[in-house]
């Protein structure tokens, strides 16, 4: 397996799985506004989903395509982060995990537009333009919770400490990365990641809210280890294509 | 739990240069920065604009529907107004 399609797997499991993730608000938002917000970051996710997925595809040759990759494999062959797999909560956590893996999200694609692959540096570009927004519409949900009432404070406060354990995840490298990083395809995730911390620094102290102590850190999802979330939503997701395999609408 | 609700807003979408805002609908948003987003959120998403104007609706003074008579039924009877009585040249197009 080549480390371009592992690497493409990653980035593209982490949108569908969040896009997965951000769908289940449809209906549900707090009010009419937010729901479609939501909806539409879902649909911008599983959109970068599609792209990245397909070009696995084509890098691995198989005559895989996005949707064999989305529907037809097994939990342990998705790469996405422990973030993203992470239940919505309420509101405040849901906008909490967004705004951790946008802050990671833009940077990075901003570095992977001037990546050597064509391919990979199209859709990067494609997808810096939503990912701002994202990160725009999240950093001021999460300034206005913080800031907002006692009560929402300490709620997003409590979503801060449930997640900050699994945003060092979205900075894992290994041998995958070691191999892109010489052929020019992406760049180091240490640029990535003092971008981000500036944001989130940023961002929490106008929110006035405090960065765990605690700095116990989960991973896993990298290497295929999930949460035991992971299969609850894989039975959602792939239910049709398991119950009607090749069915099209 | 609060029950108050956040402030009207009315939407107004630009569709593409040159063109004026129209008013596209109301939405609810805590505050101007907000009603903006939620206007590209909810009434941009088919590609139906590149500008966004938010007006708050307690802003808008209307008019009063009870004068209607008054205001607007007196330009009925004006047909004169309407620039239909010219007779256009041959080769004028676009008119």
């Amino acid at each position: 397996m080549s480390a371009l399609f592992e690497y493409i797997i990653r980035l593209g499991d982490d949108s569908l799985i969040l896009g997965h993730r951000m769908s289940e608000w449809c209906g549900h938002g707090p009010i009419l506004e937010e729901d479609i917000a939501m909806t539409n970051i879902a649909l911008d996710l599983v959109g970068q989903a599609t792209s990245l997925l397909n070009y696995a595809g084509d890098v691995e040759g198989n005559g895989r395509d996005g949707d064999k990759l989305a529907f037809l494999r097994y939990d342990r062959e998705y790469k996405n982060t422990l973030l993203v797999e992470q239940p919505n909560g309420d509101f405040g956590t849901t906008i909490m995990r967004q705004f951790l893996f946008d802050a990671y999200r833009k940077p990075l694609f901003e570095k992977l537009q001037n990546s050597a692959d064509k391919q990979l540096s199209a859709i990067a570009e494609k997808s810096l333009k939503e990912t701002k927004y994202h990160l725009k519409h999240s950093a001021e949900w999460v300034i206005r919770l913080g800031d907002g009432t006692e009560e929402s404070h300490q709620r997003i406060q409590e979503s801060l400490n449930t997640l900050w354990r699994y945003s060092s995840e979205l900075f894992y490298t290994d041998e995958v990365d070691a191999e892109l990083l010489s052929q020019g395809i992406i760049t180091d995730i240490a640029e990535v990641r003092a971008e981000w911390e500036v944001t989130v620094k940023n961002v929490f102290e106008e929110a006035t809210l405090h960065i765990p102590t605690n700095n116990w850190k989960q991973e896993g999802g990298r290497k295929g280890m999930h949460s035991e979330n992971m299969g609850f939503i894989l039975a959602e997701l792939q239910y049709m294509q398991r119950a009607y395999p090749n069915m099209e609408w | 739990m609060s029950k108050k609700e956040w402030p009207l807003w009315e939407i107004f979408i630009r569709s593409k240069a040159g063109l004026n805002h129209k008013h596209v609908g109301s939405l609810r948003a805590a505050d101007a920065e907000m009603a903006v987003e939620n206007g590209r959120d909810v009434y941009t998403r088919r590609s139906e604009g590149i500008s966004i104007w938010a007006v708050e609706s307690k802003d808008v003074y209307a008019s009063d529907p009870t004068e209607a008579d008054s205001l607007f039924e007196p330009s009925d009877s004006k047909v004169y107004r309407h620039p239909t009585f010219y007779d256009v040249p041959d080769g004028i197009s676009h008119m």
